[in-house]
């Protein structure tokens, strides 16, 4: 028989029972809603994420020591140094790069009179950090070369360290101690606010031997690099520049993995979107489960209907209607309910995802990508097959002579 | 030949403990153009008999001929076939489709003869003129009467032309007037050349046929003529 012809019988089977055939897709909705919501409400994050990110410069590179993976063969024994010498040789052999600087961060107190505080991060930098990791002093200036190479004792710290402090309006000039390391302000960084949970302001920096001197001597052999390359187009060539230099230096031989890793942005970014990714698997496993149960309500429904239509299959059997018709009939019957659901559900989960868009500031516009609405009505689809496959094969294998004389 | 040619059909039915020998050696020929009523008490039989005239069931023995064609060789969807082309049922509950209005009851069968639409169409319509509701076509069956539900399964009945009409216990559920009008649309369809063949247990609707099959315990008792038969036209 014409398929189009059981599509209209299914319509008007469904149309007969309009109450009934909603409730019965209600689960299909919701999970098709769900996804579509959560699919569109990721993209604007991952689209944010990218955005701030982008903001620290696609030039960024960060060379940090590999432990390598702690539960290998093997791999206990590995030294793994990256020191400033690396970062030295980096800035002199590797074409195209425009500023390293060392990072070295530890813990300790800063104190000033008698008031003591722990910032969470206290940093060994050069005088390339504000550029290379575009955070700029707000007041007085940064750490210089001349500061550097003199060893004199200053220091550079956030604005939060100087509300715990107590520095007052004027803290430039003013005698702190590092830990045992007795410095003079110079400059008060701008702020920041926080990222990623970090208050980013709470931050102190003091001249990179300052910071080996205070943290102690072996602290200097596993240092972060941080750098800019001249240009995105030379971010590739710069990496792989730093991890030949760097195999040659730490003397790794050829089969043997990086005792290094060098990240750039485009990693970070993956980063990024593989946690986001994880969050989306997550709760598409929470949205199957939804579909399950909405599958197995169309089933329900389904059987029901054909237990209630006994007679109707009977009389169609008796006039001619072969086994594959009845089957084909049911079958679509529920495939058309659970494809309706799947697209109210992805009507309403577009528009759960604008109105979250909407209600959120500095949001990107809502945006359901075509895989999502493919796989929203795939998987309705497969729903209404999967779970409408007994039901349709029950009915078509009733006899017809029963069917008939059924009450 | 015979249209329909029943020889040594047995249907017995295995109840586990027992078997139920519902159909017990029958020999039947009916010819084109027959007007038969099938007559017995509950249990002669005459269900089991219309089941397979109309193959809705196939006999544990014995062969069966429709038109030529062995139905007992048939399998399911072949036999959903011959329902479709050579069987016209008309039931004692009408079996129409609820919320589907007289021309879609009646083209149904069209559609699983695979016509196309505007053919179904056409065909329905005249098949609903020639039971007298051309002009109820549009109404649902929960908006006509019992004579005109049954007169919408009979155009159902009718609009494949079928080898012949089975009607079973058409009358059952109407009064006595409209068992009459009904009846009389069936002597219609006789006169016009239509095989029909009537299941019933009441001796005055029978009476409408020519000729009289009378089952008892699985076997015919006896198949005469009817009084009908006898009159002149």
């Amino acid at each position: 028989m014409v398929f189009l012809e059981n599509f209209r019988l299914a319509l008007g089977a469904l149309y007969a029972n309009k109450m009934r055939s909603i409730l019965t897709t209600l689960g299909i909705i919701i999970g098709v809603a769900a996804v579509i919501a959560v699919v569109s409400i990721v993209q604007g994050l991952q689209f944010m994420i990218t955005r701030e990110l982008q903001g620290v410069g696609a030039t960024y590179i960060v060379v940090r020591p590999d432990f390598g993976d702690r539960n290998g063969p093997g791999m206990v024994a590995r030294s793994v140094k990256l020191t400033w010498d690396d970062g030295k040789a980096i800035r002199e052999k590797v074409p195209s790069v425009r500023l390293i600087t060392p990072v070295l961060n530890g813990r300790g107190q800063v104190k000033y009179g008698d008031r003591k505080h722990t910032p969470p991060s206290i940093q060994g930098v050069n005088q390339d950090y504000p550029d290379v990791a575009n955070h700029t002093v707000d007041r007085g200036r940064f750490l210089s070369r001349v500061d550097l190479e003199n060893r004199r004792n200053v220091v550079v710290v956030g604005q939060k360290v100087v509300e715990e402090l107590d520095l007052g309006k004027r803290p430039l000039g003013k005698e702190i101690y590092v830990g045992t390391y007795p410095a003079t302000v110079i400059g008060v960084m701008e702020k920041k606010g926080q990222s990623l949970g970090r208050d980013l302001d709470d931050i102190v920096f003091v001249p990179f031997d300052a910071a080996v001197a205070l943290f102690g001597r072996n602290a200097g052999d596993a240092v972060e690099l941080r750098l800019q390359a001249q240009s995105t187009a030379v971010v590739e060539q710069v990496r792989g520049g730093i991890e030949h230099l760097l195999r040659q230096r730490h003397h790794v031989s050829g089969d043997q993995p990086d005792d290094f890793k060098v990240q750039i942005q485009e990693e970070i970014l993956k980063t990024v979107n593989s946690i986001l990714g994880n969050v989306t698997a997550v709760v598409t496993g929470v949205v199957g489960v939804a579909l399950l149960v909405g599958g197995i309500g169309i089933m329900n429904i389904m059987l029901v209907s054909v237990t209630e239509r006994t007679r109707e299959i009977g009389v169609r059997k008796a006039v001619g209607a072969r086994r594959q018709d009845v089957l084909l009939q049911f079958l679509i019957e529920a495939v058309t309910l659970s494809v309706l659901g799947g697209a109210i559900g992805l009507a309403a989960g577009y528009l759960l995802g604008a109105g979250v868009a909407k209600l959120l500031p500095d949001w990107p516009a809502a945006h359901v990508p075509l895989w999502a609405v493919a796989l929203a009505f795939g998987f309705s689809a497969a729903v209404g097959i999967f779970f409408g496959i007994y039901p349709a094969g029950k009915a078509s294998r009733l006899d017809p002579i029963d069917a008939l004389r059924y009450e | 030949m015979a249209l329909i040619e029943l020889r040594e059909i047995f249907k017995i039915y295995d109840m586990g403990a027992e078997k139920v020998h519902a159909l017990n050696g029958i020999d039947l020929e009916i010819t084109r153009g027959e007007y038969v009523a099938i007559m017995g008490s509950s249990g002669s039989g005459k269900s089991t008999l219309m089941n397979l005239l109309g193959c809705l069931d196939t006999p544990t023995s014995g062969s069966y001929h429709l038109n030529g064609i062995a139905v007992e060789t048939l399998d399911d969807q072949q036999l959903a076939g011959i329902r479709n082309k050579e069987i016209g049922f008309v039931f004692q509950t009408f079996n129409l489709l609820a919320r589907t209005d007289a021309l879609h009851n009646v083209e149904l069968p069209l559609i699983y003869a695979g016509l196309p639409r505007a053919e179904r169409r056409q065909r329905a319509k005249r098949s609903l003129e020639r039971v007298g509701l051309g002009d109820r076509m549009g109404h649902q069956p929960n908006e006509l009467s019992g004579g005109q539900r049954q007169r919408v399964a009979i155009a159902r009945a009718l609009v494949n032309d079928p080898s012949i009409l089975l009607a079973d216990e058409p009358t059952g559920n109407l009064d006595s007037t409209t068992s009459e009008e009904i009846m009389e649309l069936f002597a219609q369809l006789h006169q016009g050349g239509n095989t029909v063949v009537l299941v019933t247990h009441e001796p005055d609707i029978a009476e409408y046929a020519e000729r009289r099959v009378l089952l008892r315990d699985g076997k015919i008792l006896s198949d005469q003529l009817t009084a009908r038969a006898m009159a002149p036209a």
